[in-house]
């Protein structure tokens, strides 16, 4: 297991070393660039000469990267300049937004698809079954973008349940210690800011819950299906063990291994979800990041988080496969 | 190298269907699924949609009250900065934020759509059939690099991808949009068609065609391609209406076609976003319709996956 | 171990349950009666709080509060009126500025407010020593054009020195009279810090950090300034700025007790953050959204536009026609801007003759004003051999201006009416950041849409920003006339005489010029709950907040 961990970390150093080589030459071609963000009306050639000089843009594209690798590997991704924050604070803050929005998303769909999966299943070819199916298809039939603006106007403006957007309100001038702010309200004991957190993850985690949640009942119908025509639960059911035992000893169990592995996949879906979710809900995450970062053109930002993405995704794969193997001994780490 | 579970899951989905392709006598299969197709409510609903969607689109000129493109004086007289008309004489719907005609805008936007879905789904197809064709006809060292190529790109999440990919291009238009939603089709389909020819490769009726000395290529061509179409067919219907959405994700996202004079619903849906308290119909009619039409090919690609999947015919 | 789990699992919803019943009270006392407290949704973080190194609007927002300048703004007007300078005297050739300073003027750190400590502002821009401060001052580097000693390609400064003659009188000496002054004393990033504060935090240095800078302690913790609220923090995570009352204000001292501006990017999430209470007030709400928000029985306060969108002629572009007047002016003849401005500008926004708006000094009535007339423009263009005229005109893509609410609205309309003159149109959409990086920096466009916001009250800011040298987003570089025109009415020191000389500049600028068409005067909104008073609107957009209350 050991040699497969190390096997797979320095799989994941050559890919981001040559992922950030190609985003690098890719993001320093684009026209525009910082000077220009800085100097709006007011970018005169003359000025954003000036400025190209400050940040080294006139050195050749080499020695900006070399520059570039080496302060990255000292943890400095640079300064974003549409925000003027380091990349890294940036990043440390927006970061755990999007785990905590992913989070609740994904405790949602597991928690009311792994159900309604499992329901289906067992009225298979019923109307009940099918009006799981269809609603589940329906789910994935509807935008995000679109499905949080319903909700926002909805149940946020109209209603006023809850809060439009953002993550926290202002006026509450809460303490962060982690950033997790559900959980930054939890530690400090400031109730009301992990409560006002909490609210405004709702409707946000909702919209990008959907698609997944989706999924996961149709795996895990699939799945339940699957397992209750094996030969052990007609054992078992022969054997006369009672229903409940066979249901949750038996079928449950076996059935959730694929349903794990979904969920993994979802994780990936939900950073692309996650993308649309916080733009429509000006939710300050690494997806609000990243479309913010490509409409100003934002470099340091862009790589930092597209390098974060790979990294991310990386170790989620490394995860759900070890986890996998923890699951069911069946599986042996190839 | 592995991508892990992750990718595999989304392999094997493909791989199964791909199999269904390694049944001999692919023909009686199809029947045979044909059969249980046109039993399935939801593949009638879904198939009605699509039909429904497509005759729009094909008339749209008889059936669109005015020019799309053109504002009209009396719509934008009509109007201001915050007030939109919803309906004038003529104009049922009323106006769009440029004065011009909503109504024909939403039908003839079904075109626009309809286009930019299928010439992204026959792009992809095109490129992944040919990927994967000569993967699973060549094998070896081709097949593996090629193999390697698309489980990294299924590992990407695909609308991350197409999001990088159409923010590359400097001038934002409704080609860009088509091949980035493209690319992220190539690898599904090249893994799909792939998969496919192997299942075939040992199955019976191409054992027995090389027994008799068919050539190669007349195998590849004549036997193992047209097995291979009924699963590419059932993903092509499902990579529509995922066209569709993800067409319409980057429209909302700015990266879309910018130049609005073409109707299309994504864009239309993005352009709203400014005049959602104004008028919410300028957002809701085309997401509405984008929801139904991207619905229709999901029930009915679904529908079809399962009556061609083997394990449903037990 | 699963029950373990499941317990904990049970803890932490218990929790949550708890936070969100809220039986709990916080420790920071939560001063929920928020009558004292007003947060303001701003639509961009704020750079820095050293506004010497600020540039964008929502920066200066948040610094104007906590600082002053010499000179200032009568409430509402962009008319100037005593800052920290009760008056200001030039000497006869306009090369030394006298201000008599206000008394009993304390900085938030305790320090006095003297003739000294403006002296020790007015060195400090002028000795800037590092390449990334000297860039980063951008504004100081419009007004002055450069440094004691320059580190990049600036110009020369005017700037001499500052002499403290008395504790409260200050005068600033300057090489050569410039029209500019005195209203530039007024620039936001020309506010008067605190020397103790500056020295002790290191004001000055600004770090270069790959792409940006780092700036010091004296601009994201230590702001110090004289003005009614004071800095207390800005929480990055949550993109909030948070004031407050400063006790020892000179002047009416601040209603709130508490002032927040908190970021919030889009215009959307604006309004409905303020429709749903979270906040109290916001800037900018687009225009489409003026009718509901009155609606609903929120206060709009609609400012006097200062600002101007224009309509940029390349006449070096690919599209060789538009060197020739006649075809320029068959491009304005055939804009109908008065059917752009009723159907798609905010109420309030009028028709541009010129490019300034008419509160500035040398504005004229009797420029050309090019009506909407498609058969003259038709005319125009045959008898430049320009039927066949094909232009690419170029626009920006998700970006709002105040003086462009909608950029892409505004293409459409004004490229249609091109079209129905018979003029082909290339649409070329860009970012906002490669749209200025196209049009300022190349020749591939012909046509592109652009405007400004006024910094100061003087037309130097106006016809000098665009048309006091060559452009190349106008193709400007030849017109040396032009160029010695606005050169020499900057230059008189009379202000009658002044006003003449610009006013023949405009009319020139229309008549004989034409390097792009004046399109409108788009005011401004700024939104706030129904309750509050005392707010006023300001066209400069530099709304004080210390007036402001809870009714």
């Amino acid at each position: 297991m050991l040699r497969v961990v190390v096997r797979r970390l320095l799989q994941m150093v050559l890919t981001l070393f040559a992922l950030s080589v190609l985003m690098f030459a890719w993001l320093r071609n684009l026209p525009g660039g910082p000077a220009i963000a800085m100097l709006g009306e007011r970018a005169t050639p003359e000025r954003v000469a000036a400025l190209n000089h400050v940040f080294g843009y006139d050195q050749p594209v080499w020695v900006q990267y070399g520059r570039w690798l080496g302060r990255m590997l000292t943890g400095d991704f640079g300064t974003s300049t549409s925000s003027k924050m380091a990349v890294a604070r940036e990043l440390s803050q927006a970061f755990p937004g999007t785990i905590e929005l992913s989070f609740f998303a994904l405790a949602f769909a597991v928690a009311l698809g792994v159900p309604l999966g499992y329901i289906a299943a067992r009225y298979q070819g019923r109307p009940l079954d099918s009006g799981v199916i269809i609603g589940t298809l329906v789910g994935v039939s509807v935008p995000v973008f679109f499905l949080g603006y319903l909700l926002k106007a909805g149940v946020a403006v109209r209603l006023g349940w809850l809060p439009p957007s953002g993550r926290q309100s202002a006026a509450l001038d809460a303490t962060h210690v982690t950033n997790f702010f559900v959980l930054d309200g939890l530690l400090t004991r400031e109730w009301d800011a992990a409560a006002d957190a909490f609210m405004h993850l709702l409707l946000p985690a909702l919209a990008l819950g959907t698609i997944p949640l989706a999924v996961i009942v149709r795996i895990t119908r699939a799945s339940v299906l699957d397992v209750l025509n094996e030969d052990y639960v007609r054992t078992a059911e022969a054997k006369g063990l009672r229903r409940q035992t066979i249901r949750t000893r038996h079928v449950l169990r076996n059935a959730l291994l694929p349903v794990v592995t979904a969920i993994g996949l979802q994780i990936g879906l939900l950073l692309a979800g996650a993308v649309l979710t916080e733009t429509v809900f000006v939710f300050r995450g690494v997806g609000w990041l990243l479309a913010d970062g490509i409409q100003e053109r934002d470099y340091a930002r862009l790589q930092a988080i597209i390098l974060l993405a790979a990294v991310v995704y990386v170790f989620v794969n490394l995860i759900v496969d070890l986890s996998y193997a923890l699951i069911d001994p069946r599986v042996r780490v190839k | 190298m592995t991508l892990g579970a992750l990718t595999e899951r989304k392999q094997d989905r493909l791989d199964r269907l791909a199999a269904a392709s390694a049944e001999s006598g692919g023909a009686s299969l199809l029947m045979d699924a044909l059969r249980r197709l046109v039993r399935s409510p939801v593949a009638i609903v879904g198939g009605a949609i699509i039909a429904a969607f497509v005759l729009l689109a094909a008339f749209a000129p008889l059936l669109a009250p005015h020019d799309p493109g053109v504002r009209y004086d009396e719509l934008i007289d009509l109007g201001t900065a915050s007030h939109i008309p919803d309906h004038a004489p003529g104009f049922p719907l009323g106006a769009d934020n440029l004065g011009r005609d909503l109504l024909s805008r939403l039908i003839y936007g079904s075109r626009q759509t309809l286009f930019v879905g299928v010439a992204a789904t026959l792009m992809g197809l095109f490129v992944g059939v040919v990927l994967g064709g000569i993967a699973g006809a060549l094998g070896g060292w081709v097949d593996a690099v090629l193999m390697r190529l698309t489980d990294v790109m299924l590992a990407i999440p695909s609308l991350l991808l197409a999001i990088s990919l159409a923010a590359l291009a400097s001038r934002p238009n409704q080609w860009t949009v088509i091949i980035a939603v493209a690319t992220i089709a190539v690898p599904i389909f090249a893994r799909l068609l792939r998969g496919s020819m192997l299942a075939q490769r040992e199955s019976d009726h191409v054992l027995a065609a090389r027994a008799l000395g068919v050539r190669e290529h007349t195998i590849v061509l004549r036997h193992m391609l047209p097995n291979a179409m009924s699963p590419v067919l059932v993903q092509a219907t499902l990579t529509l209406a995922v066209a569709i959405l993800d067409a319409a994700a980057l429209s909302f996202l700015g990266l879309g076609d910018q130049d609005t004079h073409r109707a299309e619903w994504g864009l239309m849906l993005g352009e709203a976003q400014r005049y959602l308290d104004v008028r919410p119909g300028l957002a809701i009619y085309p997401a509405v319709a984008i929801v139904i039409v991207a619905l229709g090919f999901t029930l009915l690609g679904e529908s079809m996956r399962e009556a061609l999947d083997p394990k449903n015919r037990r | 171990m699963q029950a373990r789990r499941l317990k904990a699992a049970v803890a932490v919803a218990a929790a949550v349950t708890l936070a969100v019943t809220g039986c709990a009270e916080s420790k920071r006392g939560g001063e929920k009666s928020a009558k004292s407290t007003l947060v303001f949704g701003a639509a961009g973080a704020p750079e820095t709080f050293d506004p010497t190194f600020a540039t964008d609007g929502e920066t200066f927002r948040v610094a104007r509060q906590m600082y002053e300048t010499l000179l200032d703004h009568k409430p509402g007007t962009a008319e100037l009126s005593p800052g920290l300078a009760e008056s200001w005297e030039p000497n006869d050739d306009g090369t030394a500025w006298t201000f008599k300073l206000r008394e009993n003027v304390k900085f938030h750190d305790g320090t006095d407010f003297n003739a000294e400590a403006v002296c020790f502002n007015y060195d400090r821009w002028h000795n800037l020593d590092t390449e990334a401060a000297q860039a980063q001052a951008i504004y100081y580097l419009d007004v002055f054009g450069g440094f004691k000693s320059n580190k990049g390609e600036y110009g020369e400064t005017p700037y001499v020195g500052c002499e403290a003659t008395d504790t409260h009188t200050a005068v600033i000496k300057l090489k050569e009279f410039q029209g500019k002054f005195p209203a530039a004393f007024s620039l936001t990033s020309l506010s008067i810090s605190s020397p103790t504060a500056m020295q002790k935090y290191d004001a000055d240095n600004v770090v270069q950090e790959g792409e940006t800078f780092a700036y010091p302690d004296y601009a994201t913790k230590h702001p110090t300034g004289t003005g009614p609220f004071k800095f207390v923090k800005y929480d990055e995570a949550n993109e909030t700025a948070t004031l407050e009352r400063f006790d020892g204000y000179w002047g009416g001292k601040a209603k709130l007790k508490k002032l927040l501006f908190k970021t919030i990017p889009d215009e959307n999430a604006r309004k409905q953050e303020l429709q749903a209470g979270t906040i109290d007030g916001y800037d900018l709400p687009s225009p489409a959204d003026y009718q509901t928000l009155k609606d609903e029985g929120f206060k709009l306060e609609i400012r006097d536009a200062f600002n101007v969108l224009y309509l940029g002629i390349n006449q070096r572009g690919p599209a060789k026609e538009l060197s020739d007047i006649r075809v320029r002016k068959a491009i304005a003849h055939a804009m109908n801007r008065e059917q752009l401005v009723k159907t798609k500008l905010p109420e309030g926004a009028s028709v541009a003759t010129q490019f300034m708006p008419d509160s500035v000094l040398g504005y004229a009535d009797d420029v050309e004003k090019y009506d909407y007339d498609l058969d003259k423009a038709k005319a125009l263009l045959k008898e430049a051999g320009a039927e066949n005229l094909k232009v690419k005109f170029y626009y920006p893509t998700e970006v709002t201006r105040p003086y462009m609410p909608n950029p892409k609205e505004i293409f459409q309309v004004l490229s249609d009416d091109l079209a129905k003159a018979g003029i082909e149109v290339e649409p070329v959409a860009k970012p906002w950041t490669e749209y200025l990086d196209a049009i300022s920096q190349t020749r591939k466009h012909d046509l592109h849409l652009l405007g400004w916001t006024g910094d100061f009250n003087d037309p130097i800011n106006w016809n000098g920003t665009f048309f006091g040298r060559g452009q190349k987003g106008f193709g400007t570089e030849g017109m040396k006339d032009m160029f010695a025109a606005i050169a020499k009415a900057d230059s008189i020191v009379d202000q009658a005489e002044k006003e003449s000389a610009w006013q023949e500049v405009n009319r020139r600028l229309l008549s004989e010029w034409l390097p792009a068409v004046p399109v409108s005067h788009s005011p401004p909104g700024i939104v706030v709950k129904g309750n509050i008073k005392g707010l006023v609107a300001s066209p400069l957009t530099a709304e004080k907040f210390n007036t402001v209350y809870f009714s």
